[in-house]
């Protein structure tokens, strides 16, 4: 559907690229949708992100290139706790905060990451989980560190708020790419960075982003904004939505 | 029917909550207690944030209890003084409660406070009454009247200073035990999202000595004001109160409530009892277990 109008966009920046480009291809991307709209019966979406890759001076097209499509979500910190038995009880005990974990994260490539990047670069761009860039802080050895940063993957990959996925990209004779990922039903509201990366013999040549939006509409925005906005309003309606609930029943019940 | 939940920020299964609270409604009208000791627990159970949880629990406590205090109201088995002194108590408590919610939560203790709250609590208070049903029943059975004992308050109520009548409830005490006792159940309710009904309950007719045929009655009025006030300050401390989630178990409950209610009255009174206290004691073995054991997740992630 989106394909032709893909095909157009493409036809016409070749035409403008000209003699005057970079000796570098480019990245044109694009997504299904740069809206995820969170109404009352979302349980995650899938979304398509496609797009060509322009090679400048009527060069042929490169067999050998690799894609990798990293969404991120807003960054924010947190406190990982680690839970022991004490006293027979299972409690959190030690934490380590992170200053900036993404909230959402989801790479897809055409190849596992470590075959396309040496571990510098990928660390560089934050390609894959175990590169993340999470500012930790009050931690007191690295053996720690690892150990909650491990924690913190393997729980975020399980509830699929973050993930890997070495064959979600798929290229076309080495022009056109398409990738379908999955934004799972936690995902958090706010803006979602999804980077293209062109990479070709280990070395990244391109890097486009494109921003998708996660919002929440209609009436789950206006419980989640009264509830932190208007607390006192909000506990009246909770409040007076019980009280009407329980005379009903009552009342009905009652007369039977 | 997957309904997102807009607080919780997950989707759930529409059905599975109204069929939770329809089945907490049903024993809470069938044994005159709020429920909420059974919601909190199960709904933590399903995967929601035991912080959503709790503070949502509280409103179906509300609106399966607002049913039965109307009925005791018509009944003039309501005592308004009693019930009054319980509630500035409760208030007091729940913001109590809340001051400790937030403490706890900073510490990163509160799924574990709120867990050993349960076990010890419902533990407690299901072996006392699994020992007082056990015996009725037998005495039933084996046709022997049951031992009625003499109704007195508790010598460390006696004890208390400055005292007042409380005409419905044929005392005159201190009004400083219903308030601490109020209070009690203040925090309770704030920290579990449970009415205390089931400690109330007990505590008004062996410590405070107070006649029968008010107990429920007034203990109801008390719960309906404190879930009230606790929801509230839920909603203005923790915000985290969940519309959907709490609408959804109303749905159930008060329904459920009122099957419960007319099933009450075809089963005699002892098994009844003896019943809720198994229930009440399996709900505290399962989070118990949940303690014990080695849990499915290590690690946990909170954000400020």
């Amino acid at each position: 559907m989106r394909m032709p109008a893909i095909l157009l966009l493409l036809g016409v920046l070749i035409l403008r690229a000209g003699p005057a480009a970079a000796a570098d291809p480019q990245l044109v991307p694009d997504v299904s949708q740069s809206d995820i709209e969170i109404r009352y019966s979302f349980a995650g979406e899938t979304i398509l992100l496609f797009g060509a890759i322009l090679y400048p001076d009527r060069k042929l097209p490169d067999e050998d290139v690799d894609i990798v499509i990293v969404l991120k979500g807003p960054s924010v910190p947190i406190t990982i706790r680690e839970k022991r038995q004490i006293g027979g009880i299972w409690m959190n005990a030690e934490a380590v905060g992170m200053r900036s974990a993404p909230g959402y994260y989801a790479i897809g490539s055409s190849r596992p990451i470590s075959d396309i990047v040496d571990e510098r670069t990928a660390a560089i761009y934050e390609l894959g989980l175990h590169n993340l860039q999470l500012s930790p802080t009050g931690f007191t050895s690295p053996d720690q560190l690892q150990r909650f940063e491990t924690g913190l993957i393997d729980l975020n990959r399980r509830t699929r708020i973050y993930s890997e996925d070495a064959s979600a990209v798929s290229i076309r004779e080495g022009v056109l790419y398409r990738a379908s990922m999955t934004v799972p039903a936690r995902v958090p509201v706010g803006g979602i960075t999804a980077q293209t990366f062109l990479i070709s013999h280990g070395k990244v040549l391109a890097v486009a982003s494109r921003d998708i939006t996660v919002r929440k509409t209609g009436f789950e925005r206006f419980i989640a904004m009264a509830a932190q906005k208007f607390g006192f309003f909000y506990g009246l309606v909770a409040i007076l939505l019980s009280l009407a609930f329980g005379y009903a029943a009552s009342a009905y019940f009652g007369r039977r | 029917m997957d309904l997102y939940l807009p607080i919780a920020n997950l989707s759930v299964n529409a059905l599975v909550i109204i069929g939770l609270g329809g089945l907490v409604g049903f024993l809470s009208g069938m044994f005159g207690v709020g429920g909420g000791f059974l919601t909190t627990p199960m709904l933590i159970f399903y995967g929601i944030p035991p912080t959503v949880a709790a503070a949502s629990a509280a409103s179906q406590v509300t609106g399966a209890s607002v049913s039965g205090m109307m009925a005791h109201m018509r009944r003039d088995g309501v005592d308004f003084r009693m019930g009054g002194v319980l509630v500035a108590g409760g208030i007091a408590g729940s913001l109590l409660g809340a001051w400790l919610f937030r403490l706890l939560t900073a510490l990163g203790q509160i799924d574990t406070v709120i867990g050993l709250g349960y076990v010890l609590l419902l533990g407690t208070i299901g072996l006392l009454m699994a020992r007082e049903s056990f015996t009725a029943v037998r005495a039933v059975r084996g046709g022997k009247p049951v031992r009625v004992k003499r109704r007195r308050h508790h010598p460390l109520v006696a004890a208390l200073p400055m005292r007042w009548r409380f005409y419905r409830s044929g005392l005159y005490i201190s009004p400083i035990a219903p308030l601490l006792l109020g209070a009690l159940t203040g925090v309770m309710t704030m920290l579990l999202g449970v009415g205390g009904g089931f400690i109330l309950i007990p505590a008004m007719l062996y410590l405070l000595g107070m006649g029968t045929q008010v107990v429920v009655g007034t203990s109801l009025f008390q719960i309906v004001f404190v879930t009230m006030a606790s929801t509230m300050t839920h909603s203005l401390t923790t915000h985290a109160v969940d519309l959907v989630l709490a609408v959804l178990l109303l749905l159930g409950s008060v329904v459920g409530a009122q099957f419960g209610a007319r099933f009450a009255v075809k089963v005699k009174p002892e098994y009844l009892r003896l019943a809720l206290s198994l229930i009440v004691l399996l709900v505290a073995a399962r989070m118990a277990w949940g303690l014990g054991i080695r849990p499915d997740e290590i690690y946990s992630v909170q954000a400020p």
